[in-house]
């Protein structure tokens, strides 16, 4: 009998080598996914933050490559500015609407869902990712559309007053919902909820049952407990879910083209100057205003305490 | 004496009417104001649910429970003047110590310094002044414990209710922790009402307990009462690991044909005797050394002190006991 068994061959003598030198494969595993992130996508980011400090001739239309802020002074004209700021409100309210429809729905799935209905909850904020992105756009604007179901069903019942409302109201003026800024909301909303329900479903699952009741325990309110306790400890969640919300929100260039009254929008600004207009330094510009935006949130979230539970 | 909690016939069952679990069925149940009160048995046995229905987690299926005579069927937990140290302690880990400890005057709206000096003084009584700024994710298993016992009684509750309390802690610490319970239930004058599947536990910390098999109690006494003169056979069993007799036994040992319960340290090994048997296992615990014995197919634990001869496997040895322990429980 001896100690040591003889190997069987290729695989074993290179489980042992790993085993001997666990640093060879880590390094094989972590190269690859390095390289990527490493060249493809910092580099491309690196590439547009230098395009950023180009300009463009006015003249001839030619992108001169010498280093220049006068690109970015162009995104503090009041056409430019305009589109920033609505593309952060649009940002902003539909995050904190997506917040707060999520909320309910993740507790729910965390909470109380079992066996099926798990299941039913997981396949019902996944299934709408399935099927294509311009289909369920399109699929919207047919909705909202003044012939659509929820125009017929308001006339129908008598509350076409409501939507009459809200297309009166200063900004989300339109012929129908599907003309209007509000339709444009209404469909972000929609498309990026699942994004912010997965996280917060996930943040909330990891607080336990117990730490709900010593909070009762001790005192506290159901209200109490939720601001207290649930909330703080679900803000990882909720800032996790919002990251998508939010930077994709910055970032779609088809929603505006497709529901409401066309304004721009960061995403939209940036495909129309790198294509049609042809001025790459502006798009690269309009690109950072996002990352920047992202980075200044992310701050304020830290420094609001929003990761002290991680 | 008052009585601290009452259980007038409740029952709590789980799952479908038609085939529900009784995880507690029918318990009757006075815990004395200021007692250090157990609640032990094995896992599944109702313990954890009766120490949830008092801190209104759960509520009876039937019956009534009284806290100090007012009937609480209606009163959701929070404003229920018991507390609660929690299985996995349950701190809230965004906030520091001090602040946890804080927890229960915040909700009550008390201002920020005057809940901060009561959660220092609380701990300071659990020995941890120093510690009011660190998260609990720093601190070790123990400490842990301590910032909940702090938590529970920064309250002043008129009831403590510990759910395993010691169950996460090494044997050091246990034994440890156990002393300063004690001596805190004293101090403090409260009722402390605690569950545990640890024998020992129970009964060298409390002074009354009750013991749960299948969600009822099998009995209720001083653990001098439950240790000596076991109502069951499970009690027998479950409180020390007695050697349950059966009658035929019991008879060939010179008593009545009863079922009996003999402790191992009342158990004694002798040249002669009417009942012999093979020794099967032997088990060194530092003070003695535990002898189990094979006797007409019955294992029979014997203890052996340190210092006398301990036979090897396989002997062939008589039994002898001291006849005031054999504790008969009845039935043929």
């Amino acid at each position: 009998m001896t100690a040591i068994l003889p190997p069987r061959g290729a695989a074993d003598r290179l489980t042992g080598l790993f085993w001997r030198r666990p640093s060879l494969l880590l390094f094989l595993l972590i190269t690859p996914p390095l390289l990527w992130l490493g060249v493809v996508y910092l580099g491309s980011l690196a590439a547009l933050l230098l395009q950023s400090f180009y300009s463009i001739d006015e003249f001839s239309g030619v992108v001169k490559e010498e280093f220049t802020l006068k690109t970015y002074a162009e995104l503090f004209r009041p056409q430019n500015l305009d589109i920033i700021l609505r593309t952060l409100v649009m940002a902003t309210i539909v995050t904190l609407t997506c917040a707060i429809l999520a909320f309910p729905i993740a507790y729910y799935a965390a909470r109380y869902a079992k066996g099926p209905w798990k299941a039913a909850f997981y396949l019902g904020v996944m299934l709408p990712l399935w099927s294509s992105y311009l289909v369920k756009v399109y699929a919207w604007k047919l909705i909202l559309a003044k012939e659509g179901i929820i125009g017929w069903a308001a006339e129908g019942t008598g509350t076409g007053f409501i939507i009459s409302g809200i297309l009166s109201i200063p900004g989300l003026e339109g012929s129908s919902l599907s003309t209007s800024p509000f339709g444009t909301y209404l469909v972000f909303v929609y498309i990026w909820l699942p994004y912010m329900i997965l996280p917060l479903q996930a943040a909330l699952e990891r607080v336990p049952t117990s730490m709900l009741e010593a909070s009762a325990d001790l005192g506290a309110t159901r209200g109490q407990t939720f601001r207290t306790v649930i909330l703080p400890l679900a803000m990882p969640g909720v800032i996790a879910g919002s990251i998508f919300t939010f930077s994709l929100t910055l970032g779609d260039y088809i929603i505006p083209q497709i529901v409401g009254d066309s304004s721009r929008f960061i995403g939209l600004a940036v495909y129309q100057l790198q294509g049609t207009a042809g001025n790459i330094p502006l798009a690269a510009a309009f690109a950072v205003v996002p990352i920047l935006i992202m980075l200044v949130y992310l701050g304020l979230a830290k420094r609001a305490g929003a990761f002290d539970a991680l | 004496m008052t009585a601290a909690v009452t259980f007038q016939n409740v029952s709590r069952h789980f799952g479908p009417a038609s085939a529900p679990v009784k995880a507690v069925d029918g318990v009757d149940l006075t815990i004395p104001e200021g007692s250090f009160f157990a609640m032990l048995g094995p896992s599944g046995s109702g313990k954890t649910t009766c120490l949830r229905l008092i801190s209104g987690f759960e509520k009876p299926t039937s019956g009534q429970i009284r806290i100090f005579g007012e009937d609480v069927s209606n009163t959701p937990p929070h404003l229920r003047n018991v507390n609660t140290v929690f299985q996995d302690y349950a701190l809230f880990p965004h906030l520091n110590v001090r602040d946890n400890v804080a927890y229960g005057l915040m909700v009550k709206g008390m201002a920020r310094a005057a809940r901060y000096a009561r959660a220092d003084e609380m701990l300071a009584l659990v020995k941890l002044a120093d510690y009011g700024d660190r998260k609990p994710a720093q601190l070790s298993g123990g400490q842990r414990q301590r910032v909940a016992l702090a938590r529970a009684l920064v309250n002043e509750p008129r009831v403590l209710l510990l759910d395993e309390p010691l169950g996460a802690l090494d044997l050091k610490l246990r034994e440890a922790m156990q002393d300063e319970l004690k001596a805190l239930q004293h101090r403090l004058g409260l009722t402390f009402i605690f569950v545990t599947h640890d024998q020992h536990e129970a009964l060298s910390m409390a002074d009354h307990l009750a013991v749960f098999n299948d969600g009822k109690i099998a009995q209720i006494g001083t653990p001098q009462d439950i240790y000596d003169r076991p109502a069951t056979r499970f009690v027998a069993d479950f409180v020390g690991s007695s050697n349950v007799l059966p009658p035929a036994l019991t008879r060939a040992l010179g008593g009545p044909e009863e079922w009996a319960s003999l402790r191992p340290e009342a158990t004694r090994l002798a040249p002669t005797g009417p009942v012999t048997g093979r020794v099967t296992a032997l088990r060194y615990l530092g003070s003695g050394t535990r002898v189990v014995i094979d006797a007409q197919g019955i294992d029979l634990a014997a203890l052996v002190p340190s210092g006398h001869p301990v036979p090897a496997e396989g002997d062939i040895t008589a039994i002898a006991f001291d006849p005031a322990a054999l504790h008969l429980m009845g039935g043929t």
